[in-house]
Parts: structure tokens; C-alpha cells; sequence
């Protein structure tokens, strides 16, 4: 069953791919008035007041829209869950292709903003004066909306990279935290081998992580000029420093084969089969609500490094709230976007449990010295704080990022369960990517 | 020694009680009714019903559980609270009580939908059995043909489609496609080719009887088995449609039980997300208890339904 439906989600990312590849030819370019929208305009549209539906799957949203009703009682939000992740990006280009019932303002993860703003399906928010917003967000994040001068959504939540573990089982087997990936590699080796069924972490190849990893090496695997896309997953520095490493976990069979998210993920992060997690800020909210059994377990450490002493971080995940081209009423759903990811709304989502990327709140003292109950009382919003300082600015992801993600485990998983190297599987990876920007048309390590 | 050889009584299920006398010498004739028993079959077909019934068991057995208890205990045997009403209760509640509304549509769909897929199925199904015209080789051509094309593929089409005449979110993307049940008309094509003597329509229409009334009247009633099982058929198809409405249907208010079901589980992959799986199990139950009714209730029509077909080749 389960592999059936892997399938069925796998069916669907190449009907992503068919329907991305028409609209990407096929788009229209209605892009209206181009003209400079002042504060005062949007506070007489909001007086005046209309309806915006809203595609997100972010669970704190509900509050932002409840309390920009009762603020601007003439605006209707309709918030709508069309699917999370690559579900809302297929309907999303469905229905910009179809050219109906494409929604105002969409939620849209950092890595997959590329691919729309570059189908010229996104309003270019400057004439807004959301370019002045440069230094209101954490670095990682601001890169990952602007192309150029141009600004395509505003950031609404941010990953900056920490090490999650069980101190129980570390403890349990004397084992430190890991502060280097080398060190990351000895723990793995000495904790499977005090307890067979104990994992140091779990991967079935996921792209997001790999990126992640990739970028925290100091790795550039995707630049793009205009056209010009440059796809190189051989001799890139950061895939070399990833796969040194990440290789031996896997020969040595020393990650659990559970594929994150799954149930199965939900029960060994409770139970001790996986020992620790490199991931993004988020993750506290997904501990309380969906791994209750381990209160008191886990804590937060810096994310382990690729050189002893450096202090280099990533992003993963973390999305944007871009405005449809196709919107009808742009201006309002602008004026929602700035409310709920750059001032009031801000704070509703922090406290229904969000990961900020703006500076003002990743700085203040209230946020710093938070206590985490689940964390056994530790203020880890000091470290994420610090994570979303250290990340490296040259990153950028390919154009057609979702694409790529959704081919993924045809190449690069392979390695994770056959006699293939990791270094051949994302040799591989390049090659599906290098052969679909071609086919759209870039021109790709020419 | 354990049991004499004649102490163990025949099991019959047809009869009860049984003389004593005869539990000494049982009856060793075979008939139609009491064929003889085979070891292997009794022990494939046991696999088979354990291999069917094993995930409905699971899935009762943590409906009763709590989010927590889902993940820290074994998954086939009961542990921690019993949480089963609680769940139902919160399923029901959960988001305004969206899967309440959820429920409601998929009704709608399937009575709307597999109802009148199952009317027009018969309609079409007796017209080509009963009547001649010319082109009746160019229809059977067409609903074979349309059989083995999977909706899936044509989903995609239909989408654009229906967007061009502004039908997508709304319950008609979902009715429409619904409707058309080639396999259905396929069935009642045939059965009605066998179950209505064409004889007694020819006598229905010596006495003066209409076209209509003689297919209200005669012909419907002796149909009646193979109606149940195209609706059964229909039924299943539409309560359990997935891709259609996963590209039709994007405001939840119009979703289906299975996107709904598959919106809540999707919550435990996000960043942030409230992983609600013991309402989703709950809900999963939930959502099957109506198809295992409507089962229990058309069984008979539906086992005679297939026997006619069967005996008469």
C-alpha cells in the first residue's frame, strides 16, 4: 500500500512536470499597470474594502485572517488549503494555465519561487515599496524572494539549520553531541553499535535536506543569469564535502530507512529509533504537537560542522506569501501580505508557534529568552537565532527547483537502497536537471 | 485417544438439529448442497479473509487510541485509553466540524453522481438490449472501447475543459464526470439481454402498454438485480473517487471524504503542521462504515445479481 501511494505521488509530480512545461510556454503576460502603489492607496482600498482568497497551508494564518477582519471589516480573506507542498503547486499552475480560478495571494516555499516568479505568474511587490524591506528580513530568506531588483513575495517563515537529539539516548550511551559531521559520523557508528535498532538519523534521500547540506558546505550547485542556468552536482565543493561523509553513513548502513514525515518517522522520533534531526527552526512546533511522547527527550544544538571551529549554517524549508499576477485585486492582496508577514500579523504567528524571518523578532529579548518546556526548559531560540545569522548568501536554487525535487529519488535515491553511489546518483540528478532546462528552453552548462 | 470417530457431528449449517441416530451414520452422499470439504481451500480461503480483514482490524483497533498512544504502542493489539468516542467526537468537531460537511458532499456525489451514473446505465443498458437500430455495432464499439480507458487519464482533459466553462470547484466537476459509467451500461446491457424475456415486453405491448410503462412495469422489476449491482458498483466508485476531485476541487468546503481525509494527514508534512493522525484513522473508520451498510443491506441483490450472470453464461 505504501509503495502504491508513492507511486500515485509520483504520477502526480510528472503531471506537475507535464503541466509546468505548458504553462511555461504557454503563460499570458497581462502585467497590467506597472505603476507605483503608495501606502495611502492601499489604506483607500482597504477602506473600500473587497474579497482576496488566499491559498496556504500554514496553520497560523487562520489567526492572521481573523484579525485582519476585524481590523479592515470591508475585506473579505477566504483562506484556502488547496494541498501542501508540490499538491499546491500543481493546482497552482493548473490554474494559471487554465487561466481561472487562480487564488490572489499563494504560499509558496522559498526553493519553489524561482519556478513561478520566472513563469511570470508573480507581481513584482517593488512597486509597492517592499524593496526598502531588505534589512526587516534575515538574510537566506530575503535572497530567496528577490531576483535581482525585483521582490516576488514577502518571506513568512523562516529554517535556519539546528541539530535536534534525544539526550536520553546520547546519554543512555555516552555519547556527545556530535559539533563537527565527522564527529556526526563516529556517533552514528558508536550508537548502532550499542543498539542495533538505534539510528543516528533517518534518511531515504530527500532533496530538500541534501540542498541544505550541499549549502552549508559552501557549496553553488545552481546558478542562474537570466537564461543561463549552471548545473554542476560532481565537482561542486559542497556536494564533494556532503558525499565524503554522507556515504559512509549510508555503506555502513547507519541511517534509518524511514522516509521523514511518514507515521513511522512520528514514532521513532518518540521512540528513540532516530537520535537526532538537522533541520530547520520550525521543527519545535512539529515536536509538541506530533512527537508529545518524548517531552523532555530532545534539545537543540548547532547544526554540526564540515570544518572544526567554523561557524556555518543553512536554511531548509521556510515559505513566502507571494501576489498572483492573474489577481484581480492586487492591491489588497498586497495589503494582506503586508500585514501578516510584515507587521501586526507577525507577532499572531509567532505565538501560534511560526519561526520569524524578520530581524526585529529574531533579535528581541522576549523571543531570546524563550523557554522551551519540550527542550527540558532550553532557550533554543538563541541558537536558531544565531543559525539564520551564519547562513551563506551566494546559494540559489535551480528555476525549476520543483521539477528537480520531484525526480529526486529516481536518481539520487537509488543510492540509499541499491549498490549505487551517492556521487553517481547525483550525477544522475543532473542529468534529469541539465535535460529539463534544456527542454524549457535555458540554456543549461553552456 | 482423543475424539472417537463418531462422535463428531456433520457440520451442516443447514440444519440444526439433527436425530441421533443419523449422528451415528452420517450421511456420506455429496450433493450440490454439502460438497465436499477441501483442507486447502478451507485454509486459502481462511488466508484470504485474514489478509482482507487484517487492516479493517487495525484500523478499529486505533480508532480507540490517542495521538500519543498511535505511536508508542504496537499497532494490533489495544493499549492506553480508550479514546474512541473521544476521537469520534473530535473528528466530528475538529476545524467547525469540516468532516461533518465533508461527509455531506460525498453524499451528494454519490447519490447525485452513482445514482444517476446507475440510471442512465440502465436506461441505455435495456434500450440496447431490447431495441434495434442501425449504429448499435458503432455504440458497443464505443462503450467497449470507453471501458478500458481509465477515468484517470482522463481527468487531466476533463479539467481544462470544465475550467474553460467555469465548472472547476463546484460539485458539478465532479457529478458530471460521475455520471458516465461505461462498464455500468456494459453490465446492464448484458444483464437485461437475459433477464427480460423479450417475449413478455412483445405480450406488454399486445395489451396496449407504452414504451415507458412497459419498462417501469415489466421490465424494471426483473432488473432489479442487476440495478443493485451497478449501483454497488457505482456507489464504491464515487465514495471512493480520489484523482478526479483532487484536480476538480480545490476550496475544502467541496471536498470529498478521501481529499479531506488526505488534507489531514498531509497537516503532519508541514512545518508547523498539527499532525492529527488518530483523527484521521477515526476518520478513515468513519468513512467506510457507510460502504460496509450499504454492503450488508444490498447483499442479497447483489449475490443474486451475479448468480443470474453466472448460470446463464
Amino acid at each position: 500500500m505504501r509503495t502504491m501511494t508513492r507511486r500515485a505521488m509520483r504520477g502526480v509530480g510528472l503531471l506537475c512536470a507535464a503541466a509546468l512545461s505548458l504553462t511555461a510556454c504557454g503563460s499570458s503576460d497581462d502585467s497590467g499597470s506597472d505603476k507605483a502603489v503608495s501606502g495611502g492607496d492601499l489604506r483607500a482600498a482597504l477602506r473600500e474594502g473587497g474579497s482576496i482568497t488566499v491559498w496556504a497551508w500554514e496553520p497560523t494564518l487562520k489567526q492572521v485572517v481573523t484579525d485582519f477582519q476585524k481590523e479592515y471589516p470591508k475585506v473579505k480573506v477566504k483562506l484556502v488549503n488547496a494541498g501542501t507542498g508540490n499538491d499546491q503547486y500543481t493546482a497552482l499552475q493548473n490554474a494559471v494555465q487554465a487561466g481561472s480560478g487562480v487564488p490572489d495571494v499563494a504560499q509558496v516555499e522559498y526553493y519553489a519561487l524561482g519556478q513561478f516568479a520566472l513563469g511570470k505568474s508573480l507581481e513584482d511587490l517593488s512597486r509597492y515599496g517592499a524593496d526598502k524591506f531588505k534589512d526587516a528580513y534575515s538574510p537566506g530568506p530575503w535572497n530567496a524572494v528577490t531576483v535581482d531588483d525585483a521582490v516576488y513575495a514577502l518571506p513568512m517563515d523562516s529554517g535556519p539549520m539546528a541539530l535536534f537529539y534525544n539526550k536520553k539516548v546520547l546519554d543512555k550511551h555516552q555519547i556527545a553531541t556530535p559539533t563537527t559531521w565527522d564527529e556526526y559520523l563516529e556517533a552514528a557508528r558508536a550508537l548502532h553499535a550499542a543498539d542495533p535498532k538505534a539510528y543516528i538519523a533517518n534518511d531515504t534521500g530527500d532533496a530538500g535536506f541534501t540542498t541544505s547540506m550541499i549549502w552549508q558546505a559552501g557549496g553553488t550547485p545552481f546558478k542562474t543569469r537570466d537564461t543561463n542556468v549552471t548545473v554542476d552536482l560532481t565537482n561542486d565543493k559542497g556536494v564533494v564535502a556532503f558525499t565524503k561523509v554522507w556515504q559512509k553513513l549510508i555503506d555502513e548502513k547507519l541511517l534509518a530507512p524511514i522516509s521523514s514525515w511518514s507515521d513511522e518517522w512520528y514514532k521513532g522520533l518518540a521512540d528513540g529509533t532516530i537520535a537526532t534531526l538537522a533541520t530547520g527552526a520550525w521543527m519545535p512546533a512539529n515536536f509538541v504537537s506530533g512527537v508529545e511522547g518524548a517531552s523532555g527527550d530532545w534539545r537543540a544544538a548547532a547544526l554540526p560542522q564540515w570544518k572544526k571551529g567554523e561557524e556555518v549554517s543553512s536554511e531548509n524549508g521556510g515559505s513566502s506569501l507571494a501576489v498572483m499576477k492573474a489577481s484581480k485585486n492586487k492591491d489588497l492582496a498586497y495589503a494582506f501580505n503586508e500585514y501578516a508577514n510584515h507587521s501586526e500579523g507577525v507577532q499572531a504567528r509567532l505565538e501560534g508557534g511560526a519561526f520569524p524571518a524578520t530581524t526585529a523578532d529574531l533579535s528581541s529579548p522576549t523571543f531570546l529568552e524563550q523557554t522551551f518546556p519540550y527542550f527540558g526548559g532550553q532557550k533554543a531560540n538563541e541558537i536558531f537565532a544565531r543559525s539564520a545569522t551564519q547562513v551563506p548568501e551566494e546559494w540559489s536554487y535551480l528555476p525549476y527547483q520543483v521539477y528537480a525535487n520531484s525526480v529526486f529519488n529516481d536518481s539520487v535515491g537509488k543510492a540509499y537502497v541499491s549498490d549505487t553511489k551517492l556521487i553517481d546518483g547525483l550525477k544522475a540528478w543532473q542529468k534529469a536537471a541539465v535535460d529539463y532546462g534544456t527542454e524549457q528552453g535555458f540554456d543549461v552548462n553552456k | 485417544m482423543s475424539a472417537p470417530p463418531f462422535t463428531a457431528p456433520p457440520r451442516s449449517r443447514r440444519t440444526n438439529h439433527r436425530a441421533p441416530a443419523s449422528r451415528r451414520a452420517p450421511r456420506r452422499r455429496r450433493t450440490a448442497d454439502r460438497p465436499r470439504r477441501s483442507v486447502v481451500l478451507t485454509v486459502l480461503m481462511g488466508l484470504t479473509a485474514l489478509y482482507a480483514l487484517l487492516p479493517l482490524a487495525w484500523l478499529v483497533i486505533n480508532a480507540t487510541k490517542t495521538q500519543k498512544n498511535l505511536l508508542d504502542s504496537f499497532g494490533l493489539w489495544f493499549s492506553g485509553d480508550f479514546a474512541l468516542w473521544d476521537n469520534i467526537s473530535q473528528t466530528l468537531t475538529y476545524d467547525d466540524g469540516i468532516f461533518v460537511r465533508w461527509f455531506l458532499n460525498t453524499l451528494l456525489y454519490v447519490v447525485v453522481g452513482a445514482g444517476g451514473a446507475t440510471f442512465l446505465a440502465v436506461l441505455g443498458g435495456y434500450g440496447l438490449a431490447k431495441f434495434d437500430f442501425t449504429g448499435k455495432r458503432a455504440v458497443f464499439a464505443t462503450v467497449i472501447g470507453a471501458v478500458a480507458v481509465p477515468a484517470t487519464a482522463l481527468a487531466v482533459p476533463t479539467f481544462l475543459m470544465f475550467s474553460k466553462m467555469g465548472l472547476t470547484n463546484t460539485p458539478w466537476a465532479v457529478i458530471i464526470p460521475s455520471l458516465i459509467s461505461p462498464f455500468g451500461l456494459y453490465l446492464m446491457w448484458v444483464f437485461a439481454a437475459e433477464a427480460v424475456p423479450t417475449e413478455l415486453l412483445e405480450a406488454a405491448r399486445v395489451d396496449g402498454s407504452g414504451e415507458l410503462r412497459t419498462f417501469f412495469q415489466v421490465a424494471l422489476p426483473l432488473l432489479t438485480p442487476g440495478i443493485v449491482t451497478v449501483l454497488l458498483f457505482t456507489m464504491v466508485q464515487t465514495w471512493n473517487n480520489y484523482f478526479l476531485p483532487l484536480i476538480m476541487i480545490k476550496d475544502p468546503d467541496w471536498y470529498p471524504l478521501t481529499l479531506g481525509l488526505n488534507a489531514w494527514n498531509q497537516q503532519a508534512s508541514t512545518a508547523g503542521g498539527q499532525p492529527v493522525f488518530n483523527l484521521v484513522i477515526t476518520g478513515a473508520l468513519l468513512t467506510i462504515v457507510p460502504l460496509v451498510a450499504a454492503f450488508l443491506l444490498l447483499q442479497r441483490y447483489w449475490q443474486s445479481g451475479l448468480a443470474a450472470g453466472s448460470v446463464k453464461g
